[in-house]
This record gives C-alpha cells, sequence and structure tokens, in this order.
C-alpha cells in the first residue's frame, strides 16, 4: 500500500439549513476541501459520497451535477453513523491500493429535526408487531443508556461523571464556530435536564442536524505537486471493523469489542501508541457513549474513565486537561448529522495537526498525532490515525 | 432481528415475534449450535459464532432469567407510554433478551439502579396491539421473579 496524505479539507458549519438540498450542502463543503487542497474538480480522479438518509438516491452523483460532472467514477456508501468515515477509508484506499492518485470524499446528511434514531429491523408491515416499546427499546437512547449502566454495574460509575463529559464537550464547542450548538452549561444543567433514556439527559444527547464535510487525498506524487511545500498529514492507519460475535450483541448491539479491536489494529497499522495521540475525536453521540470510549480507545485503563475525567482527561490543555477528546465540542455539542460526521472529525484532527486557521482558537499545542474514531449501530467501527 | 410471527387461519392471540410461543405456556424459543452459541431465533440459517451452517436445533428457553443493564425510557415514539424499564435480560441458556421490565418502579430504578443488576425476573404476558386481521398481539415482559 502506498502513502495516503490529507490534501484538503473543508466543512460547512453544522445546523438547520431547511432552504437547502443535500447535494447542496455537499457541493458547498467539497468546494471549499477543493480550495484548501489547491485542486480543481478535474484533478479528482475518483469520488466517495457517504450519506445515509438519501442511500439510495444517488447523492454523489448529484454533488458533481453541482460542480463538476467529470465522468469519474462515484461511489455511495452507507455504514450508519461510519458512513462519512467509510467513505473516507475507500478514498483512501483508492489512492493507497495504486489505483488513483487523487481522490475525494464528501460525507453530507439532512436530518432536519428527526427525533429517536433506530432503524426498523422488524421488516414488519403491520405496524401491530412493531416491537419498540413493546419489547422494552431498541433505539439508540437505550442502547447507549445500557452501556452507561453497564459502567456503572462494573465500576460503580456516577452519573455525575457522565454528566461532565458533555459539559466538557459544550465548553470546548464555544470556541468552535463551525459548532451547532456554542453554549456553555453547567454540571448542574445537565444533570437535571429534561431525563430522554436514563442515564443520558437531554444534554447527554447529540443534536439532530444538517452538515456537510469534505476531504481531498492524494499519493507522494501528487502531494508534491499541488501541496507546494505546505505540509499534510499522512493517513497512518484507516481500520474499519463490524461487530464480532458476542455474548449479549444480538439482544443489545456492543459498542465495544468492535472499538477496541479496531483501535488494537490501528495503534499497530500506524505504529502509535495511546501515548503518542495529542488529541482524539470520538463518537460522543451519548455521554455514556464517550464514557466506555475512553477505556475502549485506550486513553485509559480499564475501569479508569471516572478517575480520568475527574483529573481532567480529555479536557483541553488550555482548559488545565490533558488527553484532550472532542475538542470540537463533539457530537453532543458540534452535531451529528450522520454521514457528514465522520469527514467532519477528519478535517477536526486534520487542522491542529496543519495548525489551521480553522482551529485557532482551540489549537491542541504540538499535535503531531490525531486519531478520529466512529461507530455506526449495527455496527461498523472506523478509526484513522493521521500524523505529521 | 425478530421476523413477523406465523399467522394462522384461527381468529385467536398471536404471537409479536416468531421467537416468542403462547402454547403449550408462554415462552421463549431458540436454536442452539454445537459449539455452545444460543440464538433466539428458531429458524438460524448458521450460526455466525462459529461460521457452522444450520438448520440449528430448536430449544425452548426457560422463563426465569436475571437483570444484566437497564434503562428508564422518558422518551418514545407517539402511542408508547412512558417513562417504562427497557432491561436486557440474561437467560439460562446462554442467551440474551431485550424486553420490557414490568412491576419495577422507573423513578426507584434510577435512584437505586444497583438494586436492579442480577434481579431475578420471569416471563409474563400481555396484550400489545391488535392486528390488522383483528387477532391480539401477545408481547412478552419480565417482572420480579415471585420465588
Amino acid at each position: 500500500m502506498r502513502n495516503v496524505y490529507v490534501l484538503g479539507t473543508g466543512m460547512i458549519k453544522f445546523g438547520r439549513y431547511p432552504e437547502r438540498t443535500v447535494p447542496q450542502l455537499g457541493a458547498e463543503a467539497a468546494i471549499i476541501a477543493l480550495k484548501d487542497a489547491g485542486v480543481t474538480i478535474k484533478d479528482i480522479e475518483i469520488f466517495i459520497s457517504g450519506n445515509l438518509f438519501q442511500a439510495n438516491a444517488m447523492v454523489g452523483q448529484r454533488i458533481l451535477q453541482q460542480i463538476g460532472q467529470t465522468g469519474i467514477p462515484v461511489v455511495n456508501v452507507t455504514n450508519a453513523c461510519a458512513t462519512g468515515s467509510t467513505a473516507f477509508r475507500e478514498a483512501y484506499i483508492a489512492v493507497a491500493s495504486g489505483m488513483y492518485d487523487v481522490s475525494l470524499a464528501v460525507g453530507s446528511e439532512q436530518m432536519g429535526k428527526a427525533g429517536l434514531l433506530g432503524a426498523n429491523r422488524d421488516g414488519v408491515t403491520d405496524p401491530a408487531y412493531n416491537t419498540e416499546g413493546k419489547l422494552g427499546s431498541g433505539l439508540m437512547p437505550a442502547v447507549f443508556g445500557q452501556a452507561g449502566i453497564e459502567h456503572m454495574r462494573k465500576y460503580g460509575t456516577t452519573l455525575a461523571h457522565m454528566a461532565k463529559i458533555s459539559v466538557k464537550s459544550h465548553k470546548h464547542a464555544t470556541k468552535n464556530p463551525f459548532s451547532q450548538y456554542r453554549n456553555e452549561v453547567t454540571l448542574d444543567d445537565v444533570m437535571h435536564s429534561r431525563m430522554i433514556a436514563y442515564p443520558n439527559t437531554l444534554y447527554m444527547c447529540c443534536p439532530t442536524g444538517d452538515g456537510a464535510a469534505a476531504a481531498v487525498l492524494v499519493s507522494e506524487n501528487k502531494l508534491r505537486q499541488f501541496a507546494g511545500g505546505r505540509k499534510r498529514p499522512k493517513v497512518a492507519a484507516a481500520v474499519l471493523t463490524s461487530d464480532p460475535w458476542t455474548e449479549r450483541d444480538l439482544a443489545w448491539p456492543d459498542v465495544s469489542t468492535l472499538t477496541r479491536r479496531a483501535a488494537k489494529q490501528a495503534f499497530e497499522m500506524a505504529g502509535v501508541g495511546p501515548e503518542d495521540i495529542a488529541l482524539t475525536e470520538l463518537h460522543d453521540c451519548f455521554a455514556t457513549a464517550e464514557l466506555v470510549h475512553y477505556e475502549n480507545l485506550q486513553l485509559c485503563g480499564d475501569g479508569e474513565a471516572a478517575k480520568f475525567i475527574d483529573e481532567g482527561g480529555g479536557m483541553h490543555p488550555a482548559l488545565g486537561g490533558h488527553s484532550p477528546v472532542n475538542v470540537s465540542g463533539g457530537l453532543l455539542s458540534k452535531g451529528h448529522p450522520l454521514g457528514a460526521t465522520g469527514v467532519a472529525n477528519i478535517c477536526e484532527i486534520t487542522w491542529h495537526l496543519t495548525q489551521d486557521e480553522r482551529a485557532k482558537e482551540r489549537q491542541v499545542p504540538d499535535a503531531k498525532v490525531g486519531m478520529a474514531h466512529v461507530i455506526g449501530l449495527g455496527s461498523a467501527c472506523t478509526i484513522h490515525i493521521l500524523t505529521i | 432481528m425478530a421476523e413477523q410471527a406465523q399467522t394462522g387461519t384461527d381468529g385467536g392471540p398471536r404471537p409479536i415475534v416468531a421467537y416468542f410461543k403462547l402454547d403449550p405456556k408462554p415462552h421463549l424459543v431458540g436454536s442452539r449450535c454445537a459449539c455452545g452459541a444460543v440464538y433466539l431465533d428458531p429458524n438460524r440459517v448458521a450460526c455466525s459464532k462459529c461460521g457452522a451452517s444450520g438448520p440449528l436445533p430448536q430449544i425452548d428457553i426457560s422463563t426465569k432469567g436475571k437483570v444484566y443493564v437497564f434503562s428508564v425510557i422518558h422518551q418514545s415514539f407517539p402511542g408508547i407510554k412512558t417513562p417504562y424499564v427497557s432491561a436486557i435480560v440474561d437467560l439460562p441458556e446462554g442467551v440474551s433478551v431485550r424486553t420490557s421490565l414490568f412491576d419495577v418502579d422507573p423513578e426507584q430504578a434510577q435512584k437505586e439502579p444497583q438494586k436492579i443488576f442480577d434481579l431475578p425476573v420471569e416471563l409474563t404476558t400481555y396484550v400489545a396491539a391488535k392486528d390488522r386481521e383483528g387477532h391480539d398481539v401477545v408481547a412478552f415482559a419480565f417482572k420480579p421473579a415471585q420465588n
């Protein structure tokens, strides 16, 4: 496999764009990324588009119908919440394999105010046989609520620890102009906001919204041609796992085992360890998810997430913390337009590694290695490690 | 996960999912692979743990188990009454089931979650809906075991 670099990135502020179409959102992010890369659509050899809610609607081609119908191969991918990061990984593989030199990945989504998420896997035609709410709940708030409860069961973790994650996320988001929400919240606000699915209160659940993000990936040759001396991050690891058989996975999706496997593979592929990671963007769809992923990604030892939080783990160094996690505000504050999320994470890591203006207010000092983690329920997990 | 329960020609009640049988007494049914993996699905095509192809022998699942984890659901789709307790119950055959927990106070469960862990529970049934053909659709739930 050849070395692959992130030449350019672009994203639009996550939020609500009811007056726009998905291809328009994607096109806007793509144009920013192309300009940032210093290339045009004519330089792109293959395009991978990630979108979930319009998976049957050729979103990739419709984006090119906005920005340039050059006739290149377009692949539309879907992988639940890991849709965008899977698109990025496919764009990586296209270049790493040697088949293409310049690829484009765009993640886009328009969710509006869609509320509780969970695919109808029952496949029933008569709603009387829908099991949601009748045989417990399989919706995301329940799945991730139970992940927090399992941590509570194993280690005695408290609701306050989980709530602190949301306080941190919101604090970080105040420094990110691309974030859907930029308001600070207190521990009291979080703990006493409306309960959604115990232990996650409203502020411990990510919002729904719209957004798009894009990245241009290149081979070493093309990096020399286009970068003009600018340093660009290398994709040191691009890992995708699915859920291996574990004892309760079919009754209750196991979000940890596939993440642990992906982390192990990613560290091996990149030749780095968790101690080398300057910043992590991880999949905090709920505060309880971030809690368990501290351990799954080896940012702390098993059973140590509460201690990690108490000692400033995950908090930006400028706020007195260490091992910063989700300095962008994370899904909890920045937002989670499903298909866009995975590519937006890549933007965030890239910006810190290249000291990009777009991360100026929240720059993690001396960032040489960054990790982006996404999990899509059902399940898919991606981890990318970028180095500079 | 679940497939629609087999429909019959009689006018009687029907189970909500294919892995729940009403006769002779309401119970869950599954299948077991020679490797030991158990599925809450009587009609498995193959075993996803070891890769052996099916069909796997069907087994009846006990009506008693223990709560592993739970959540209290405060927001759901229209028509679903909240709050209620949703749980993952471990069954002695080595398989787990997603279920509603009856006769457990949601507020109390949030206050003292440790009292719910490993709580012995048993299967109970209720009519959850009426289908388009007018049959009662019977669902299962678990409640604290009597003995």
